[in-house]
């Protein structure tokens, strides 16, 4: 009798329990959004942004290949493309010339910053005293000035030795300009190594150079990288020092763009054919980084 | 195979004294381990042994050899430490023979060191693998596999089994052993765990706030602790203390008041005995139910470990940790009575410090090689 009784109250126990589940799922369906329909939202708000962010770079790109009758006309997206604006702007200027500078003295002062900053980041990680975090607030201030603030002194050292319109003189300025981020990121790359490794390392034998080079900097290239990467890309951009300390000899794209506001006049369509050719590199060379730049200033966050 | 000296070592940090002054001989091929509370300095000491810190003063040696000006890696010590310390870049084998390739050595006998200490640790299948491919027992191996591979004079290790799980532990802490025994080394081991501290040491070297509070072989520090912390440390579970009164103090023993207003007669050395507010150490493993004991307490809690069964008795104000059979049947609640041997009681005067025993147990000189029969200990 007893088992009988069991018996039956299972399924009447299990009826129970799943008939509320069922209505409260066939309730909630319409509320809440399934993952994939979530997923689209987030894709097209996604998309939404970088496409506003993204705008003026289009819109300069595509000014570039019309003419200049339709670049000062209403804004359209359709017109008939045209070269016209890219073979003026190249016979006007060596578009090369340029872009060599560009990339000799953004890659040469990242490369000086990385060798000043990696010994000076590495006594600050690893041998702090008293001082060290004093030393960074102060370094990351000189960053607050206005760099018109000591353009003449800077102008008349650089006139007093020779400096003036040569690649050598942008690299070190870009390399001082660049020195207190370059630095400020190495530390905290290097804070997140365990000091244990470095350690061991000693007991090992590694002598400080070793202990750089054999596990420090393979430890940390992705921020190394991603470090030196930013470096490159704010080189790159720079124009205020280099409209002012260059003419012709080491002028890098910033002053070859800068050369096509002329006093007749602005000429859109050639300004953003000269700008598109300028912002070209980097933006590919950005593209083609971005994983790692990502790894890199995501570093010590996801370990 | 070393000896090593530290005589009145001193480390201020920033005018804080963390180690204040430690006198320390630690003989050849013996297995010392330093043992105390977090912050006691057991870190710091054999950092600068290791010459990763400098001493503020005092003197290191080595085989008779002052060393605090040498660099670390000169020193000829390896050290293995808590978080393993492996190059995540490097491959084991890698790993291991860093310090050869530092060091010059060809590329064959590289490979042939580092195949010697794998099969040692039964690490050969994995040399190939990167660190993260590995389990912390693995890794903790690899750590200990790259000390052998440099031939050290001493070993240091730095709390490296406080990373791994509790079954892990106890196998590595009898592996440690038996490398101990296989590479007949010096070794000097850090740690906070006293079981550890009582399973592998030859000497046991007690630290609490810079200081070394006693210096012995682990039945040493068992039966005749010098004062109340060693005590409470060496141990476990936890030594009680019972605060009690003198009643009366001679050479040959010291009767005191309980707390339950019963007396007994410890035999220790009361001749110098000056305070009356003593207090008597009990440990839970020699605390009896005894229907005539002179102690009575109520049961607050019970843990029942299958052999051992813990009780937790309110005697006045103090909760007593007793350690019973496995198969007592009393409960929360119950009142009971309990004895305990005179002989394995420790009475403290008001400075903590322990009164001698009249006699001296029959194992406290006993160390850990004597364990071993003579044929395995000549064997190695």
């Amino acid at each position: 009798m007893t088992t009988l009784k069991t018996k039956q109250a299972i399924p009447a126990e299990g009826h129970l329990a799943t008939t509320p589940a069922s209505e409260a799922r066939a309730r909630h369906t319409p509320l809440v959004p399934s993952a994939g329909a979530r997923r689209v939202w987030l894709t097209l708000l996604g998309w939404g942004i970088a496409l506003l962010i993204f705008f003026p770079i289009l819109w300069m790109v595509l000014t570039g290949f019309k003419s200049e009758a339709e670049a000062i006309a209403d804004p359209s997206l359709i017109f008939t493309p045209t070269l016209e604006s890219y073979v003026a702007v190249q016979a006007r200027a060596d578009y090369f010339k340029f872009a060599l500078n560009s990339v000799v003295v953004a890659f040469g002062s990242t490369l000086l910053a990385l060798a000043i900053a990696i010994p000076s980041a590495y006594a600050m990680a690893f041998l702090p005293t008293r001082r060290t975090k004093g030393t960074l607030l102060w370094m990351l201030s000189t960053k607050m000035l206005p760099p018109v603030g000591v353009l003449v002194p800077i102008y008349l050292i650089f006139r007093d030795f020779g400096l003036l319109d040569t690649r050598t003189g942008l690299i070190i300025v870009y390399t001082l300009m660049n020195l207190p981020i370059v630095v400020w990121m190495l530390y905290t790359f290097f804070k997140d190594l365990p000091r244990d490794i470095l350690e061991a390392g000693r007991m090992d034998g590694a002598s400080t150079f070793q202990e750089v080079v054999y596990l420090l900097l393979p430890l940390t290239l992705p921020g190394i990288a991603s470090t030196g990467l930013l470096s490159v890309i704010l080189s790159w951009n720079e124009a205020f020092w280099s409209l002012n300390l260059t003419s012709s000899n080491a002028a890098p794209l910033t002053a070859y763009i800068a050369s096509f506001s002329s006093p007749e006049g602005l000429f859109w369509a050639k300004l953003s054919a000269a700008s598109t050719m300028a912002i070209a590199p980097i933006l590919v060379f950005g593209w083609l980084t971005q994983k790692q730049m990502v790894r890199g200033l995501t570093f010590g966050a996801v370990k | 195979m070393a000896t090593l000296q530290l005589h009145n070592i001193v480390k201020r940090f920033e005018g804080t004294e963390v180690i204040k002054g430690v006198d320390l001989e630690v003989n050849d091929r013996e297995f010392v381990v330093f043992v105390g509370p977090s912050g006691c300095g057991k870190s710091t000491l054999l950092r600068m042994i290791a010459g990763l810190e400098n001493a503020t003063s005092g003197d290191i040696m080595i085989d008779g050899k002052r060393i605090n000006e040498v660099g670390p890696a000169e020193r000829g010590l390896a050290m293995v430490f808590q978080s393993y310390a492996l190059y995540p870049h490097m491959t084991v084998e890698d790993n291991m023979g860093f310090s050869l390739k530092l060091g010059g050595v060809s590329k064959e006998e590289r490979q042939r060191k580092v195949r010697e200490a794998a099969a040692i640790l039964q690490l050969e299948p994995l040399l190939e693998r990167k660190p993260k491919a590995l389990s912390g027992g693995q890794r903790q191996r690899v750590a200990i596999g790259r000390a052998i591979v440099r031939n050290p004079s001493i070993f240091l290790f730095d709390e490296p089994l406080s990373n791994l799980d509790a079954a892990l532990r106890v196998q590595m802490r009898i592996e440690l052993a038996r490398l101990h025994e296989e590479l007949d080394a010096t070794m000097i081991y850090v740690t906070h765990d006293q079981i550890e501290a009582m399973t592998m040491a030859d000497k046991i070297v007690v630290l609490q706030g810079g200081v070394v509070e006693q210096v012995g072989s682990p039945m040493e520090l068992y039966h005749h602790p010098r004062n109340r912390f060693v005590a409470g440390f060496i141990g476990s579970p936890k030594m009680n203390f019972l605060a009690v009164e003198r009643v009366s103090a001679s050479p040959t023993g010291v009767e005191v008041r309980l707390p339950g207003g019963e007396t007994c007669t410890v035999p220790v050395d009361g001749s110098s005995l000056r305070d009356d507010a003593l207090t008597l150490g009990i440990r839970p493993e020699h605390l009896q139910l005894e229907p005539e004991g002179p102690l009575s307490g109520r049961i607050e809690v019970i843990e029942r470990l299958g052999g051992v069964t813990s009780l937790y008795v309110r005697m006045q104000d103090t909760l007593v940790t007793v350690s019973a059979d496995g198969n007592v049947e009393n409960r929360v609640g119950d009142t009971l009575r309990f004895g305990f041997d005179r002989a394995c009681a420790h009475l403290f005067d008001a400075e903590d410090l322990a009164l001698p025993s009249l006699a001296r147990h029959p194992l406290a000189g006993l160390n850990r090689q004597d364990n071993r029969a003579p044929s395995v200990a000549g064997g190695q």
